[in-house]
C-alpha cells in the first residue's frame, strides 16, 4: 500500500478481567485503513471484531484493558489519548454506526434533534443553523420528506429509516474514520442492499476511511476493498474480497468460505468447521489459536507466528498455508 | 406432485387497529344515528392459497411486516383466521379454535421450530424436560417410555446425552437449536414449520443444523414450511418457494426456477439484494426505493407493490394483479410478467 493510512492499528492486545480469570480477547492485532478505503473485519461471534472497534474508539467496557499496541490516527495514538481529547475526536473525526439503531437512538428525542445535537456539539453549528443542517443530512441519507421525518421519534420510523438516521448522525461532521458495526443486521435483504450502497456512496464522496464489521463474507466482499478475517482474537488473513474468495490461504478462511451458503454449492458439499473457539482464559494458549481445530497442523505450529505476505495486499498468519 | 398434505384456500387475517375507544366515546356512540363507522383493518394475510405436498419443503420469503409470521401462526393454529380454510390431509383445521387447539389431537400433527432457540426454551426446564414436555402433553407414552424417547431424540438430533440435564443458559447456540428441533419432532409431526431456525447462528453452526434438518426430513418423511429471509439458505433447502409481499403471495414456483428467472419485480429485487462476492455477478441489479405501502385498509384495486415498483404503470393502480400461472408449476401476480 502506498497511500498514507488514515488509521494504522499495530500490535493491539486487549484483556478482559472477569471473575473466572483474565480473557485474552485480542492479541497482536494489526491492520490499516487508507483514506477512502473500506476494510471489512469478518469473523464468527467471539472473534474480537467489535472489541477491536471499541478499543479504537476508546469505548471498551470497564473490565477491558488495552495491554499493548497503538492505533495511529492523524499523527497521534488514539490509545494514548485522554478521555477528554477522545471525546473531542469522537463525533467529529471518528464515528460509529451501531448494530441496532432502535436501541442506539434516544427513544424520547426527535430524530432531527439528535442529528442537530451532534452538529452543535462537534460541527460548529449554532442553535439557529443546526435544525436546517439536520434536515440537510436526512436528505443526504435519502430519507423522503425530510422536513416531516425530522420531527419523528425513532419508534415512528421503520428499521431501515432508523439506520439511515444513525448514518446521518455518524457522518454529520464528515468524520475521517467511520466504523460500522454490523449496520444491517436485522434489516431485510432489500433494505440491507440499499443501506450498504448508501454507506459506500457517502464514503467515496467524502473520502472517508471505513471499517465495516460483519459476519457475512459475501456482503464484505461486495462492499469492501479488503477483508480482514479474525479468529479468536487474532487476524488470520487479510486480502481483497475476490482474491480471498478465489484463493483463501488460511485454513480457517477456507473453512469459513466452505460453510457460507452461496449460489452454486449444494448442502451436501458444504462443510462445518470442526471444534470450537479455544478458551481464551487458558494460560497455555498456542501461538496459533486455530491450530487445535486445524487439519493442516504441523509440528512447526507451536512456534511463534507472524503474518507474512503471500501476494499483492494478501497476508496470512499460518505456518502451513493452503 | 405427490399427495397433498396441507391445502390452504383463500386464507385471510385482518386485525382491527386504531385506538381503543374511551368510555365517553362508547356512550356517545350509542346515541349516534346511522350505521357505525367500520373499524380500521390491517390486512396481515390477504386471500392466500397454496398447498404443500407430503415430503415437500416449501420456502416462504418476504420482508419483515409482509405477513409471514401471521401466516405461520394461522397454519400452526395459534391464531384464528378471519376467513378461509386450512386443510391438513383432509381435516379442516379452522373448525377448531386456536384457544383450544393445544388439547386437540391434531396439535401433534403440526409442530414448530421457533426463530430464537434461546428465547423459545423455558429457562427453568432442562433440555430433557423441554423435549419431554410435548410428549407428556400429546402422547400416550408412560414415564419410562418418555425417558427412552428423549434419549432417542437426542441421538437423532446429535445432542450429546450428557447435555440433557443442562439448562438453556448452559448450552451453546447450536445445542439450543438442536433442543428446539428435538422438541418439535418429538411427537412425530407431519408438518414442521421452521421460522428462521438458523438466523441467530454463525455460518459454521448453521451448516450443521441445515444438514441435520435435511437428514431428519429424509428419515421421518415430514413436510417443511421454511420461513427465512436468507435467500441463499432457502435455495439450499427448499423444493418450492413462495414470495410474499404485504399479505399477498406475489410469486411461487420451484426454487431453482424462481431464483434463476424471477418474474415478479419484487422477487427480482429480492434476488438482486443477495450479496455477491463476484463482481461479474453484479450486473442489472434492481434496487427498491421508497417504503412499502400501508397494510391498513389497502385499496383493493391497487397492486400492493405499486409505488415501489420500478415499472408501476397506470393499470397497476387501477386493477390489482391476481396470481396467474406462467408456465408449469409457476405463478406470478404481475400484469407485466
Amino acid at each position: 500500500m502506498t497511500a498514507i493510512p488514515a488509521l494504522a492499528v499495530e500490535n493491539l492486545s486487549v484483556e478482559f478481567r472477569t471473575r473466572s480469570g483474565v480473557v485474552k480477547v485480542l492479541e497482536h492485532v494489526g491492520f490499516s485503513v487508507a483514506k477512502g478505503e473500506t476494510v471489512a473485519l469478518v469473523g464468527e461471534s467471539g472473534s474480537g471484531k467489535s472489541v477491536t472497534a471499541f478499543a479504537v474508539m476508546g469505548i471498551l467496557d470497564a473490565a477491558g484493558r488495552v495491554t499493548a499496541g497503538q492505533a495511529m490516527f492523524g499523527g497521534a495514538d488514539l490509545l494514548a489519548q485522554s478521555e477528554r481529547d477522545l471525546a473531542e475526536l469522537r463525533g467529529r473525526e471518528l464515528s460509529m454506526i451501531f448494530q441496532n439503531p432502535r436501541t442506539a437512538l434516544n427513544p424520547i428525542r426527535r430524530v432531527g434533534q439528535q442529528i442537530a445535537d451532534v452538529l452543535t456539539r462537534h460541527g460548529g453549528a449554532t442553535r439557529d443553523t443546526a435544525p436546517r443542517l439536520a434536515i440537510e443530512m436526512l436528505k443526504k441519507v435519502r430519507i423522503p420528506d425530510p422536513e416531516r421525518r425530522a420531527l419523528a421519534y425513532p419508534f415512528e420510523l421503520s428499521g431501515g429509516m432508523c439506520q439511515r438516521v444513525m448514518i446521518a448522525i455518524a457522518i454529520a461532521c464528515r468524520p475521517a474514520l467511520l466504523i460500522a458495526d454490523e449496520p444491517t443486521t436485522g434489516l431485510d435483504v432489500t433494505t440491507q442492499a440499499v443501506i450498504m450502497d448508501l454507506i459506500g456512496d457517502l464514503a467515496r464522496e467524502a473520502g472517508m476511511a471505513t471499517i465495516f464489521i460483519t459476519h457475512d463474507l459475501a456482503l464484505a466482499a461486495e462492499h469492501c476493498d479488503r477483508i480482514v478475517v479474525m479468529h479468536a482474537g487474532h487476524i488470520v488473513e487479510t486480502a481483497p474480497g475476490p482474491e480471498l474468495f478465489a484463493h483463501p490461504r488460511h485454513p480457517y478462511s477456507a473453512k469459513l468460505l466452505a460453510a457460507t451458503p452461496g449460489e452454486t454449492v449444494s448442502l451436501e458439499a458444504m462443510a462445518s468447521i470442526p471444534g470450537g473457539l479455544p478458551d481464551l482464559r487458558r494460560a497455555d494458549l498456542p501461538p496459533c489459536r486455530y491450530s487445535e481445530r486445524c487439519e493442516r497442523r504441523l509440528d512447526l505450529c507451536v512456534q511463534p507466528l507472524v503474518s507474512h505476505s503471500v501476494g499483492e495486499r494478501h497476508d496470512v498468519a499460518c505456518w502451513n498455508p493452503l | 406432485m405427490s399427495e397433498q398434505l396441507l391445502d390452504i384456500a383463500e386464507l385471510a387475517k385482518r386485525f382491527v387497529v386504531g385506538g381503543k375507544k374511551t368510555a365517553a366515546e362508547k356512550i356517545s356512540g350509542l346515541f349516534k344515528k346511522g350505521p357505525a363507522k367500520p373499524p380500521t383493518l390491517l390486512y396481515a394475510v390477504d386471500d392466500v392459497s397454496f398447498a404443500i405436498g407430503r415430503g415437500e419443503t416449501v420456502g416462504l420469503v418476504g420482508e419483515s411486516g409482509c405477513g409471514k409470521s401471521t401466516l405461520v401462526r394461522l397454519i400452526n393454529r395459534l391464531l384464528d383466521p378471519t376467513s378461509g380454510s386450512i386443510q391438513l390431509a383432509g381435516t379442516e383445521l379452522t373448525h377448531f379454535r386456536a384457544r383450544a387447539f393445544a388439547g386437540n389431537p391434531n396439535r401433534a400433527r403440526i409442530q414448530m421450530v421457533f426463530q430464537d432457540a434461546g428465547d423459545s426454551l423455558n429457562p427453568r426446564f432442562t433440555a430433557a424436560q423441554a423435549i419431554a414436555e410435548p410428549l407428556r402433553r400429546l402422547s400416550k407414552l408412560r414415564r419410562d417410555q418418555i425417558a427412552d424417547r428423549v434419549n432417542a431424540l437426542a441421538d437423532m438430533t446429535g445432542l450429546p446425552r450428557e447435555l440433557l440435564t443442562r439448562f438453556p443458559h448452559q448450552l451453546s447456540g447450536g445445542q439450543k437449536a438442536r433442543v428446539g428441533i428435538a422438541r418439535a419432532i418429538a411427537v412425530e409431526p407431519e408438518l414442521l414449520i421452521l421460522d428462521e431456525p438458523t438466523a441467530a447462528l454463525d455460518v459454521s453452526v448453521q451448516v450443521v443444523i441445515l444438514q441435520l434438518l435435511q437428514q431428519l426430513k429424509r428419515e421421518l418423511g415430514m413436510s417443511y414450511l421454511f420461513v427465512s429471509h436468507d435467500l441463499n439458505v432457502v435455495r439450499l433447502l427448499c423444493d418450492r418457494v413462495l414470495v410474499m409481499y404485504l399479505g399477498k403471495i406475489v410469486e411461487s414456483g420451484p426454487a431453482a426456477e424462481v431464483f434463476a428467472d424471477p418474474k415478479h419485480p419484487y422477487t427480482r429485487a429480492l434476488i438482486s439484494a443477495i450479496p455477491q462476492a463476484d463482481p461479474a455477478e453484479r450486473v442489472n441489479r434492481l434496487r427498491l426505493s421508497g417504503e412499502p405501502r400501508s397494510p391498513i385498509d389497502p385499496d383493493p384495486r391497487v397492486c400492493r407493490f405499486y409505488g415501489r415498483c420500478p415499472r408501476g404503470e397506470i393499470s397497476c393502480a387501477a386493477t390489482m394483479p391476481l396470481l396467474r400461472p406462467v408456465g408449469p408449476a409457476r405463478e406470478v401476480a404481475c400484469h407485466f410478467a
